[in-house]
Parts: C-alpha cells; sequence; structure tokens
C-alpha cells in the first residue's frame, strides 16, 4: 500500500497541535468552512426532495457494491464495445505501472493532469517522475499546491491554507521553471492571480499529448464516465490530448444511466453548494478520435469492502461536505489528517484502506468529536460516527491505557472498593498535581484533572441519610 | 500565446461517438464472466490482477443482504414557467440572458457578436441558416480584424470546422456561437451533445466566448427528464454558466480555462 507523500508522518494529535498554533491556517479555514456550509444549505433547501434523494443515493451504491464484479464486468465489455481499453490494478504499484506504461508507448515525457484524489492515493506524480515522466497538475488549487512543493489541505478547494499574496509569491517564484512565467508586476489580486494561471496552463494544455484524469463516476450500462469540474481545466485534459488515461476506483461505479439523476443533483449542491457544478463531461469509450484508457484501482477498496460496519464509507462521492461541518476539522486543518483524505471521511476511510498499523492511521478514529454533523451533512448517509466507533474498537490500545483500564475495572467491580478509593482520594486531594507523570500525562496534555471533592456522594448520603438529617 | 505550439490537431472528426444505437449485447473483451478461478494467462497485463480483484469482491460481499431502491424523488417536476426559471437561473450564474421570440433569434446574435467586436467567430457544422447568416453580417458589419491569431490569421472570418480546426487556431478565434441539445430549468444548465449546430467539444471550449441558442422546447424542469432525453453514447458536456474558480481565499473569479463569457439567447 502506498501512502504516497504522507508516509512517515507522526499521528493525528500532534499534527493538530501544530495546526492549531497557526492563525492564518484556522482563519481560512474558518472561512471556508463556513461559507460553503451556508451555501450548501440554502441550495439543499430548495429541493423538497433532498430526503428522498439521499435515501436513492444511499441505496443505488449500497446496492451497486453488493454486486460490484457483476458491475465492473459489465462496465469492462461496455467500455471495451466503444473502443477503450480497460486495465485492472491490484494495488498502488500496479496502477502506476499501468500508467507509466501507457504514457511511455506514446512516447511523450509529460502529461496534464485533472485534478484526481484516487492519483494522489497512489502518488503517481511521484511514480512517473521515477520514470522520467514529468506530471502537471492543472487545477487552480493543485498547481498552487505542486508549485509550492506543498500537500493539499481541503478535498474541494486543496489550497485553502494560502493566502493571496503567498499565492502570488509562488508563482513568481515557481512558474517559470514550470514552464511559462508570471506575468511581470503581478499583483495579488485573485483575478490577476487566475489569469496567470490561464496564460501559463494554456501553452501545456494546448501541446501536451497525454492526459491522465479520474472520474467522479462510471456508469456500468453504457461504459461512461463522468467528470464534475468548475475551471475548465478537465475539458481541456479531457478533450484535446490524443490519448486520455483515467485511474478510477472501483467504487466509483453506478449500475444504469438513469442513475446520474440521483447524484447529478446530490454532488454539486453538496460539495461547492451550487446548483450544479460549471462543467460536467461525460463519454464513452473512446470520442472524437483520442485513444482511451480506464485503469480500474483496487488498493484496499476490497478490503473496506470486506468489512460489514466499514464498507459504508465506500459510498462517498467526495463532496467534502462532512469537512465543512466539522469542528475537528475546522481547527486542525487537513494536513493534521496525513492522507490524501481529511476531515471525518479520511478518519474512516485511512485506516480502512491501510490499515490500522502505523501510529497515524490508528490515531484517526479518534479525530472526531462522534458529534454527529458529518453524517446529517452526507448526501448518501454515511454513519461515519459509527464507524469511528466500530474503528476505535478495532485499534490497538497502549499499553499505560490498558493497565489503567484493567485497574479501574477492578476498583468500580466492587462498590467496597469504589468507595475506599473515593477516601483514599479525597485524603490525598491536595497532592494531586496538574499533570500526571509519566504515560499517563496524554491524558492531562489535553484535559484538566477535575477536583476531587472533600467527601464521596455516598459518603454524604450516609452521612446524612440522604439530605435528611 | 508563443506562435503555433501545437500542431495540428488529430482529435478532429466531428462526434465521432455516432449514432450507434443503445442495445448492445456482443461481449467485448471475450474474457468476461468466467467466475474466480478462471486463472490468469489469458493475454494483456493485469489479467491476474483482473480475477484477483473479482475474487477478492466476491468474498468480501458473500452473504451480505440484496439492497432495494426506492425512487420516491421527483422525476417529473412541474413543467409551468420552466423557460421563466431557466432564464433565472442561468442569470444566476453570471451568465449573459436574453429571452426573445423565435423569429428574433437572428437579431439577438448579431447584435451580441457587435458588441463584442467579435471578428473571428466559429460556426459548427449545422448550425440552422439563418442563424449562421447573422454571424456572418455581424463579422462583416464589425470587420474587426484582431490581429492576435497565428500568422497572417488576423482577419475578420466566419471559422468552419471543416477541415478540422487546430487548438491555435481555435485558440485565435474570438468566440462561437453554437445550439444545444437540453437546458434544465431548475439548475440553470445547457447540454451540448456534439450533435448538430453544437461540434466537437474543443470548440466550445478553447474560445473566450459561447454565444449558446436554446429553444423553449429544449428547455425541461429538472435533471431527471435531461438525463432521460440524452444518449450517454454520444460526449456530452453540461454548462452551467461561465467557468469559475473559488480556490483563491474562496473568491469567486469567473473565467479560468473554458470561455470566461457566457451569452445565452432563450427563443420563447
Ligand atoms: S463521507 Fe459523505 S459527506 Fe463526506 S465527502 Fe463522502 S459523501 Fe461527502
Amino acid at each position: 500500500m502506498s501512502g504516497g507523500t504522507f508516509l512517515g508522518m507522526p499521528a493525528f494529535p500532534r499534527n493538530a497541535a501544530a495546526a492549531v498554533q497557526d492563525s492564518q491556517l484556522r482563519f481560512n479555514l474558518r472561512k471556508a468552512t463556513h461559507t460553503i456550509r451556508g451555501k450548501r444549505a440554502s441550495v439543499v433547501a430548495e429541493l423538497p426532495d433532498w430526503a428522498e434523494l439521499r435515501a436513492a443515493g444511499k441505496e443505488i451504491k449500497d446496492h451497486t457494491l453488493r454486486n460490484l464484479d457483476r458491475y465492473l464486468l459489465q462496465l469492462e465489455e461496455a467500455v471495451t464495445a466503444a473502443g477503450g481499453h480497460v486495465h485492472w490494478a491490484a494495488d498502488a504499484a500496479e496502477a502506476n505501472r499501468i500508467v507509466a506504461d501507457l504514457v511511455k508507448a506514446t512516447g511523450e515525457t509529460s502529461v496534464v493532469k485533472v485534478k484526481s484524489m484516487a492519483t494522489q492515493e497512489i502518488g503517481l506524480n511521484e511514480a512517473l517522475q521515477e520514470e522520467g515522466i514529468t506530471a502537471y497538475e492543472t487545477d487552480l488549487a493543485e498547481l498552487i499546491v505542486q508549485l509550492g512543493d506543498d500537500w493539499p489541505s481541503h478535498i474541494l478547494v486543496p489550497a485553502i491554507h494560502r493566502n493571496r499574496s503567498e499565492i502570488r509569491e509562488i508563482f513568481q517564484e515557481k512558474m517559470a521553471s514550470y514552464g511559462r512565467a508570471a506575468p511581470e508586476g503581478l499583483t495579488d489580486e485573485p483575478r490577476a492571480l487566475a489569469e496567470a494561471a490561464r496564460l501559463h496552463l494554456r501553452e501545456r494544455f494546448l501541446s501536451t499529448k497525454v492526459a491522465v484524469s479520474g472520474a467522479n463516476f462510471m456508469i456500468a450500462e453504457t461504459g461512461t464516465l463522468v467528470v464534475l469540474e468548475s475551471e475548465g481545466n478537465g475539458r481541456m485534459c479531457l478533450t484535446l490530448p490524443e490519448t486520455l488515461i483515467s485511474v478510477v476506483g472501483i467504487e466509483k461505479l453506478l449500475p444504469s444511466w438513469r442513475d446520474l439523476e440521483v447524484f447529478l443533483q446530490l454532488l454539486p449542491r453538496s460539495s461547492t453548494g451550487e446548483r450544479m457544478n460549471p462543467y460536467t463531461s461525460t463519454w464513452t469509450g473512446a470520442v472524437e478520435g483520442q485513444e482511451f484508457h480506464l485503469v480500474l484501482l483496487d488498493n484496499g477498496r476490497t478490503r473496506v469492502l470486506a468489512d460489514e460496519v466499514g464498507r459504508q464509507a465506500l459510498r462517498c462521492i467526495r463532496c467534502s461536505a462532512c469537512l465543512n461541518v466539522c469542528p475537528v476539522y475546522e481547527r486542525a486543518g487537513g494536513h493534521a489528517y496525513g492522507s490524501v483524505y481529511p476531515g471525518p471521511i479520511g478518519a474512516i476511510l485511512t485506516p480502512q484502506l491501510r490499515g490500522m498499523g502505523s501510529a497515524l492511521d490508528a490515531s484517526l478514529p479518534y479525530a472526531s468529536t462522534l458529534c454527529g454533523a458529518c453524517f446529517d451533512a452526507c448526501p448518501v448517509a454515511i454513519d461515519i460516527p459509527e464507524v469511528l466507533v466500530h474503528l476505535r474498537g478495532k485499534a490497538r490500545h497502549p499499553r499505560a491505557e490498558r493497565l489503567g483500564m484493567r485497574a479501574a475495572g477492578w476498583v468500580f467491580d466492587r462498590p467496597a472498593r469504589l468507595a475506599g478509593a473515593q477516601r483514599l482520594g479525597a485524603r490525598l486531594r491536595r497532592f494531586v498535581p496538574g499533570r500526571l507523570p509519566g504515560p499517563l500525562a496524554g491524558w492531562t496534555d489535553t484535559r484538566d484533572i477535575p477536583d476531587i471533592p472533600a467527601e464521596s456522594f455516598r459518603d454524604w448520603w450516609d452521612r446524612t441519610d440522604g439530605g435528611a438529617r | 500565446m508563443s506562435g503555433g505550439a501545437a500542431g495540428p490537431d488529430p482529435t478532429a472528426r466531428a462526434h465521432a461517438a455516432g449514432p450507434d444505437p443503445r442495445g448492445r449485447t456482443g461481449p467485448g473483451t471475450g474474457a468476461a464472466t468466467g467466475g474466480p478461478g478462471t486463472g490468469a494467462a489469458t493475454g494483456g497485463p493485469g489479467t491476474g490482477s483482473r480475477e484477483l480483484i473479482l475474487s477478492r469482491i466476491r468474498a468480501a460481499v458473500a452473504g451480505a443482504p440484496e439492497p432495494g431502491i426506492t425512487r420516491a424523488y421527483r422525476t417529473s417536476p412541474d413543467q409551468a414557467g420552466a423557460v421563466e426559471l431557466f432564464a433565472e437561473r442561468v442569470a444566476d450564474y453570471r451568465a449573459v440572458v436574453h429571452v426573445v421570440d423565435a423569429d428574433e433569434v437572428a437579431g439577438a446574435i448579431t447584435a451580441a457578436l457587435g458588441r463584442r467586436a467579435a471578428g473571428r467567430v466559429v460556426v459548427p457544422d449545422g448550425l440552422p441558416e439563418e442563424w449562421a447568416r447573422a454571424v456572418r453580417s455581424a463579422v462583416e458589419a464589425g470587420a474587426v480584424p484582431l490581429g492576435r491569431g497565428t500568422s497572417g490569421a488576423g482577419a475578420a472570418a466566419i471559422m468552419r470546422d471543416a477541415p478540422a480546426l487546430s487548438a491555435a487556431e481555435l485558440d485565435a478565434a474570438d468566440g462561437v456561437v453554437t445550439s444545444c441539445a437540453v437546458g434544465i430549468a431548475e439548475t440553470g444548465t445547457i447540454v451540448l451533445d456534439a450533435g448538430p449546430g453544437q461540434g466537437r467539444r474543443a470548440l466550445t471550449l478553447v474560445p473566450d466566448y459561447h454565444l449558446c441558442v436554446v429553444r423553449a422546447d429544449q428547455i425541461v424542469a429538472g435533471v431527471p427528464e435531461a438525463v432521460g432525453r440524452l444518449d450517454p453514447l454520444r460526449p456530452l458536456t453540461w454548462i452551467s454558466g461561465p467557468s469559475a474558480t473559488s480556490d483563491i481565499e474562496l473568491n469567486r473569479v469567473e473565467g479560468v480555462h473554458g470561455p470566461r463569457t457566457l451569452e445565452v439567447v432563450i427563443a420563447r
């Protein structure tokens, strides 16, 4: 399993502790999440049948996952019949190798890319680099992230941690080494920055012969792929190059063309809070003379599918609504999650995809207050709190915690032991430190120790006969 | 643009997806449905992984319940007022919208192109003759050679896509005039299907200005009716306003890579 750039990151609490000190990040995140949240709420309220659409979305996805083998075969047949080529990749390494070989076969040494979480997940850009192939991100935010040698921090607006003057600096310093330099006298006006990106990327779009994309949906019945976007860089990549390679997770499937009527209502409204995103492209097989390759990616998804509780995470359509309502995400930001999938969905998807071997992955199910806001916002009704609790049960707990729990169990097991412990605590209360020693410090680092009362409730009850005396 | 970087564009054939009918049953791969254990070694790379993934899926879902699908959402919202709603919602995306009678479309096209001083305009095959004439008269009346095209190609002209225009030629155009396949009132969306009067996808992508004519009978109330009317075997482009980004501090900027201006003429 590859985690690409994120491997070796410290666990969530340490990342988050650093992130909450970054006031620019917190300000940007708060503004972003609250703005999108408000827009989402108003366009969702516009549809009288939102609850029914949400229920249908959930059921269509569950039905698809239950019959995933059958629908994947149907998809393969339809794509092939329409002149496309289908490849199967069991893990990240295989997917990267397939894409690298396909690019090499064209004789090209560079590709343009549409923002795609699947290719970030498998670390495709880095893998291509090792093969001498340069991958250019074309989404404005991804461009900012790539030029800044940085990591994305939000599913929808990956560069939300950067402000305009930082972006201007990045453009001025880095654009030239990637192609057309930033214009002289570039200001930090968003319009000027967007124009700089337009000019920088246009030559690349017009001349690059190979594109790599992901997809939001694949239709088994017809073999159609669907990409939703805003800027038009997706259309450029999907339309102009001679060869198109799409890397898509196997869970992105929908059974029939008709199912789009549900998801094209759920996704834009949940994601950007718009009635519809500016551009949606659909294509079936090889169109307009283009060569088309589809790489179907497992990379841990079948492992998630095998977990009865956890498999609902595969319904996710990556709208990012759960990020925007999450109180933990709002303060900690996307980087703390140490994966391309941040926020509540990341907290349940990443540890399942990668397994909970590392400290980071084992800590992710705790990156939540279980408030349930994510569940309410989710357009496919993923019960994220339920999966979090389920995964917490599966994570290995540290030794100190297990010992402590065992000791607590011994005390709480018998009323006499508990009463004795409480009296002991009351007598020693002056000596309780503000911060616990040794491994127990982990607890007090993030909490205050409650004051121990001079007398326990039980003793008070006995002494006063329930307050009567 | 650094002159002529892109060579002639071979992605050219107009709507190659063609009219082949929906229902197809013939096996495409010859490999399908063997069930697990069909073994590897039938050919291309990844065959082993194909069987591996399929068998992992089968093992993962074995014994899981079969969920049903209830479609209780609206599939045919009220059609009344759809044209007005469409106009309002398209304008919400900061597109320029005109609602005119059917016999005023040509005049509206000429006027719009005149305002843009558009000298080099792409006209796809199959655009109604009357509209194409309107484009011609606007181009001739204005006759503003903008001179920003590739060498010697700056003069005002109607640009036809036969033989196929290169990406660089499209980049030198001032705009494109098309019809559409479907309009969706509730979301203010225009769908192009590369059919007559629309051309291949690049035509409405590379030029900076897109003028689209929508007939009232093409407008449906909601997304489900639109999906029902469209043919998935054609390449589709759903357009809701001009291209936009909110990537810089969440400030909306219209126009990044697609046309920065979208103008829509609705024929009542
Ligand atoms: S879990 Fe739900 S709310 Fe979160 S990104 Fe996925 S679909 Fe959207």
